[in-house]
């Protein structure tokens, strides 16, 4: 029977990574992660994980030292936040273009300028062109759950890419909640020793890494992005398996009670639980509102995200991170994308919130309902706003 | 030093003859560098997972779909060799403590030029020899970025005309003198560190073979002429690499447990440095003033090493 007991949800990513059997890990410690790589770390130290663990001296270093790891065979595991995933960018699309699985916990945190050290995802979003597959938990439970189901879709036979699971730093990664852990036995069975496509092993010496001009350079940007995108079957599938081995069934786009909404918001990470609250309190005095929550934000699931809008009249999406210069939110564009071709579309709003740990509290959230509520013209807008800014 | 043409009927065991670099790789004629990553596959054989940097030897040996390595082999990115390398070493040692694979004794290297070595890559290569990671580490310095253009690194010697610190009117090249990058691992408490040259191949394939028997991290600074950055005739790689060591610019030396060897190829008295820039290019410009003051150096640092040899004990 899987044991329910109440953790800091960082330490028990590394709990649920431990669980995981794997064989490398590359740390390097960053504010708000540090919890996940010092967890790591006593594991190792009292030998519950049985795996060599690397004090790398960057997070650029410790990309580098899991591709390596993972080129060798080796299920391994990083974890990082903001600036330290600012540098590992350089690495990321050489870890998927390399096509070697390798998970990442992300605790969420601002980019700096200025320097800030809470919540947005203005660290994962410079990221979305990398290649990686790219998850987000909304709770304890689904970081745990995400981290393990990971390291099945990375090295699945049909994938082999990076996935990274995002976790809201502090306002997930610091929080203590009862948690489910599966049983060990389970997870073996769930998540049997990696076969790996080839290895960096003398007995059949292989060439990783090498060197591409024009003649196959677009060939190989293809197949990349054919692996991606068709990853998401393979999502669908450990989702599957997952429900039936553990009873939490997991989708690429969750809804709390869409079904029947004139007006829908959408989130992605921590903050669909305090929207969730909003929108009892609207239904309560008669609003058709309703939640979209956006779980996988590479590959993108342009068909499900098509399919829970279509008959609401008003969409608000949220943005935890701003495209400077550009036509809004990075989700406010993607969701404007997906839709354009749509005859049946919603009127779209953008609210950008939460920057840099800004608190946003469900009255917060019930006034953006209202005050797009309160827009007549009822059709899509092309600008997006801050809230809560002091101007 | 001379080898002998039949050097193989005498000692036929003393080089791997197995080519672990094979031909058809896309090197400059006359590259002093292919030649040295060639010499150390030698050395190290078969049981071998290098981890090479960006740069002209990874450009050359792995043109996709093609591959000149006949060991596993990764590239990754420029600055980043060491670090590699180092996640290589967990890798296997991982999988092998749990006998996921076979329990065979794997050497991982990591290699980079000096700019992937000394510059950019400075960071990493100090990390994993911290670290103590089972790995050596080798560094072929042809004293400038030669894949992008010539352009000078910290490994450009002094007085150098390079495209970033050419020699002009008002200026005589490279300003500054060369890093020292051995001493800088020396530093690091590292159990075996070497510098090598290829125009001295059997005291190459000697020092290689050592670090390789070296559980524990250890670094090779091998010095590589580029005829097309030096400027250089193609077929004087080995005779500008013979005088670099001659003249003391590059002295042989390996560093044991802290303690100082100078290699048997040094000469009893140094030729000037003179004969090893006339024949070069990119030291054409330098008048006789810049010369003796960089002859002057040359000796300061050679005394150096021999007076750390005379003086200087084994740490344990």
């Amino acid at each position: 029977m899987a044991k329910r007991i109440g953790m800091e949800v960082a330490v028990a990513v590394a709990e649920a990574v431990g669980q995981c059997d794997i064989d490398m890990a590359a740390v390097y410690p960053i504010t708000p992660q540090s919890h996940i790589a010092e967890h790591l770390s006593d594991l190792v130290a009292d030998g519950k994980i049985n795996a060599e663990f690397v004090t790398v001296e960057s997070e650029h270093s410790a990309m580098s030292a899991v591709i390596g790891a993972s080129g060798t065979g080796a299920r391994v595991y990083t974890a990082t936040s903001s600036q330290g995933l600012m540098l590992m960018h350089e690495l990321l699309p050489i870890a998927s273009g390399m096509r070697l699985p390798i998970v990442m916990g992300i605790a969420n945190r601002a980019v700096s300028g200025p320097l800030n050290i809470l919540n947005d995802h203005s660290d994962i979003m410079p990221q979305r062109d990398s290649g990686w597959i790219s998850l987000f938990a909304e709770n304890g439970q689904e970081a745990i759950d995400l981290s393990i189901q990971a390291f099945k879709i990375a090295e699945h036979k049909d994938v082999q890419l990076p996935v990274c699971v995002n976790i809201d730093g502090f306002q997930l990664t610091h929080m203590v909640e009862p948690l489910e852990f599966p049983d060990q036995e389970l997870v073996n069975k769930f998540l049997p020793t990696r076969v790996p496509y080839a290895t960096l092993h003398p007995a059949k010496p292989v060439t990783m890494g090498a060197f591409s001009m024009s003649d196959y350079f677009t060939e190989i940007m293809k197949a990349k992005d054919e692996a991606l995108k068709n990853s998401k079957k393979v999502i669908l599938e450990v989702w599957d398996e997952w429900a039936k081995m553990f009873g939490r069934s997991y989708k690429p786009v969750e809804t709390y009670k869409a079904e029947d909404a004139d007006i829908l918001m959408l989130t992605m990470g921590s903050m669909g639980e305090t929207a969730e609250m909003a929108i009892d309190g609207l239904r309560a005095k008669g609003v058709k509102a309703g939640l979209i929550k956006l779980r996988l934000w590479r590959p993108f699931p342009f068909a499900e995200i098509k399919a829970v809008v279509k008959n609401a009249k008003k969409l608000i999406v949220t943005d935890r991170a701003v495209s400077f210069g550009g036509p809004g939110g990075p989700v406010f564009s993607e969701i404007k994308s997906a839709l354009y071709a749509e005859i049946q579309r919603p009127a779209i709003y953008n609210y950008i919130i939460g920057l840099g740990g800004r608190d946003v509290t469900v009255p917060d959230f019930v006034h953006m309902f209202e005050k797009v509520i309160a827009d007549k013209a009822n059709k899509a807008v092309d600008t997006y706003e801050f809230w809560g800014v002091r101007e | 030093m001379n080898i002998v043409e039949n050097f193989d009927l005498y000692a036929p065991r003393l080089i791997n003859k197995k080519e672990l670099l094979s031909a058809g790789h896309r090197a400059c004629q006359g590259c002093g560098e292919v030649l040295g990553v060639r010499l150390m596959c030698k050395a190290l054989g078969e049981n071998t997972v290098i981890a090479s940097a960006t740069g002209c030897m990874e450009i050359v040996t792995s043109m996709f779909p093609t591959t000149a390595w006949e060991v596993p082999w990764i590239h990754v990115a420029f600055e980043n060799a060491a670090a590699v390398a180092s996640g290589v070493e967990a890798g296997l040692k991982g999988l092998r403590k749990k006998g996921k694979i076979d329990d065979r004794y794997i050497k991982v290297v990591g290699m980079a030029g000096d700019g992937g070595t000394m510059d950019i890559g400075m960071q990493a290569l100090s990390g994993a020899m911290e670290r103590g990671h089972d790995m050596l580490f080798v560094c072929f310095d042809n004293e400038a970025y030669m894949n992008t253009g010539i352009q000078r690194s910290s490994g450009t010697p002094m007085g150098a005309s390079t495209t970033t610190a050419p020699a002009g009117k008002v200026s005589s090249g490279q300003k500054t003198w060369k890093k020292n990058m051995a001493e800088i691992i020396v530093a690091h408490g590292v159990p075996y560190v070497a510098t090598a040259c290829p125009s001295y191949p059997l005291d190459f394939i000697r020092k290689v073979e050592k670090a390789k028997s070296i559980k524990g991290p250890s670094y090779i600074h091998c010095f590589t002429v580029c005829p097309t950055g030096w400027r250089c005739g193609s077929h004087l790689a080995i005779a500008m690499g013979r005088l670099a060591v001659e003249s003391g610019v590059f002295p042989l030396y390996e560093v044991e447990n802290g303690k100082y060897k100078v290699s048997s190829e040094m000469p009893k008295k140094l030729k000037p440095v003179k004969d090893y820039f006339k024949a070069q290019g990119r030291f054409r410009h330098l008048g006789e003033a810049e010369i003796q003051k960089i002859q002057k150096k040359v000796e300061n640092e050679y005394q150096k090493i021999l007076d750390k040899a005379k003086y200087l004990k084994a740490w344990d």
